[in-house]
């Protein structure tokens, strides 16, 4: 369970936040010397990891995935479920600052990483990234539902080098479906912020 | 998905033993689409996972070699795709790469596991209530009678008729790399066309490693031949999609004369398929429209149809011509 603080950041609960309190064992890591009470397996297992800038401890079953732990437990819902299989590219956040379907990344891998969402995009005063402004000016959504995924596979295809053409953006954004069908919108709008944000 | 138990592995050595100790029930996991994706639909079912992704100095493309080029097993499929020397030196190798998944799970998707990603059979990764003899042997195939449009052509057998889905090991079986595997008993190079089995009366056993073996790397050997090369590729759609047909050609040319043809199809065979017959056919000719379709037909010798797929053996065909012709203008 979470509740929003002033800053409009999701606030964790002491109940799944845990800061190496002990009371869950941690990763087993092979051949180490750390870890593992009492020999057994965890059950439950502690990631630690960097979402939109701030550190967070959790305890997770480790079937979690990335998305679920974004969504139902820090309370971050930008990114959403489509498919949960990795076809739809709804769930798009970066790690390390790569794009990454957050439903087929294990949580649990996660630890000690840096993760972006669409809530960590815009500007500490609240200005909007120039991709979410650019989606806006070309209207590159209808239901929005896979807005978020869009927007952020975009953001890493301009950064990557993959949107010098339109033709090239159709085939690096092809993981990102839009059932609305809002892709000549979206190719504008990558075109248009992909120049902006070579200037800056 | 069933609970499972998950460890990090510190040392490849320590993951072998793990894996190998741990029975039937434990597993490797890497970037975790192939595997992760199962267990959400109940079709693998481990108790035990070891996490591999961590190992150290596994990722790396090491190009410099006079020999071969070696690829570490945790290297992402995007990174090699995008590797300039790939592009310019084996540009099969990296289209084969880049024209799979999206550029999403290519970040997350390593080498190693894209060698044994599993089949996309809608039968087998549907579960109950289908058939499948790889899911649960013994259990009979629910394709064969049941819609076959995307099934194998190519080395099936009574029991499956499941394709092997990658792209990157039709490129590895052209250029006859191998794989540098480390198990329980100690460490072996093996050719990647020897990595895959068909399915035979066994498809649950799909490859030749041996119960806890795990993939170091994958060496390809340098070669001229490498650069008059392609891996193409033929969807439903564009982009994004698996292959209802592919080939990995390259060609080594004297004047308008065939040297050597290296020629390997994909998405219509239950393993990686490399098409010899072709090969020799195509040896000493001159490339044009008949003898690059002959050659086409010669890959596809012997493709038994089912019911919604003999549409793609002249796919197949066409494919293989088509691959022919863009890897002439790179010679």
């Amino acid at each position: 369970m979470s509740v929003w603080n002033m800053n409009n950041e999701p606030e964790i609960s002491r109940r799944s936040l845990l800061e190496g309190t002990g009371a869950v064992a941690a990763v087993t890591v092979l051949g180490a010397d750390i870890g593992e009470a009492g020999g057994e397996e965890a059950e439950h297992v502690t990631v630690t990891l960097t979402v939109n800038g701030h550190t967070r401890s959790v305890a997770i079953d480790p079937r979690t995935s990335l998305l679920d732990l974004l969504r139902d437990r820090l309370a971050l819902t930008g990114a959403k479920k489509g498919c949960d299989h990795g076809q739809c590219g709804a769930c798009t956040v970066h790690l390390d600052g790569r794009r990454v379907v957050s439903c087929l990344t294990p949580a649990v891998q996660t630890d000690g990483r840096a993760v972006t969402t669409i809530e960590g995009l815009a500007g500490p005063g609240g200005e909007l990234h120039p991709m979410q402004q650019a989606f806006i000016d070309h209207d590159a959504l209808q239901c929005g539902y896979c807005t978020p995924g869009q927007i952020m596979a975009a953001v890493a295809c301009v950064q990557e080098g993959h949107a010098n053409s339109p033709e090239q953006i159709r085939e690096y954004m092809s993981g990102n479906i839009c059932r609305c069908g809002a892709y000549v919108g979206i190719v504008a709008a990558i075109q248009d912020a992909a120049a902006r944000m070579r200037r800056t | 998905m069933q609970p499972f138990s998950y460890t990090r592995a510190r040392t490849a050595e320590d993951a072998v033993r793990a894996v190998a100790g741990g029975g039937q029930g434990a597993r490797f996991i890497a970037g975790g689409t192939t595997l992760y994706d199962l267990m959400k639909l109940n079709v693998e079912t481990p108790d035990r996972v070891i996490d591999i992704s961590r190992l150290k100095d596994l990722d790396r493309i090491e190009t410099g070699g006079r020999g071969e080029l070696v690829f570490g097993a945790l290297a992402r499929m995007s990174d090699v795709a995008a590797h300039p020397q790939i592009v310019a030196e084996y540009p099969a190798i990296s289209e084969s790469l880049w024209r799979a998944a999206s550029q999403q799970l290519r970040n997350m998707a390593t080498l190693g596991g894209n060698l044994l990603q599993r089949t996309r059979c809608a039968y087998f990764r549907g579960g109950e209530p289908f058939a499948c003899n790889k899911r649960k042997p013994g259990s009979g195939c629910a394709a064969q009678g049941g819609i076959d449009r995307g099934h194998a052509l190519l080395g099936g057998s009574d029991a499956c008729i499941a394709v092997y889905p990658g792209d990157m090991a039709i490129a590895l079986v052209a250029f006859d790399a191998r794989i540098d595997v480390l198990g329980p008993d100690g460490a072996r190079t093996i050719a990647v066309e020897e990595l895959h089995r068909e399915p035979g009366a066994t498809p649950n056993v799909e490859t030749t490693l041996r119960p806890g073996e795990l993939i170091l790397r994958i060496r390809v050997p340098r070669t001229a031949i490498g650069r008059a090369s392609t891996y193409h590729k033929i969807r439903d759609r564009e982009s994004y999609a698996f292959a209802l047909a592919s080939a990995a050609v390259a060609l080594d040319m004297d004047g308008e004369t065939v040297r050597q043809a290296r020629i390997a199809i994909g998405g219509l065979a239950t393993r990686p398929w490399r098409a010899r017959a072709a090969e020799q056919f195509l040896a000493g000719k001159t490339l044009t429209p008949r003898t690059t379709r002959e050659a086409g037909d010669t890959a596809l010798e012997g493709a038994k149809p089912g019911h919604n797929n003999a549409f793609r053996i002249e796919l197949g065909a066409r494919t293989v011509a088509d691959a022919l012709m863009i890897a002439r203008q790179r010679a």
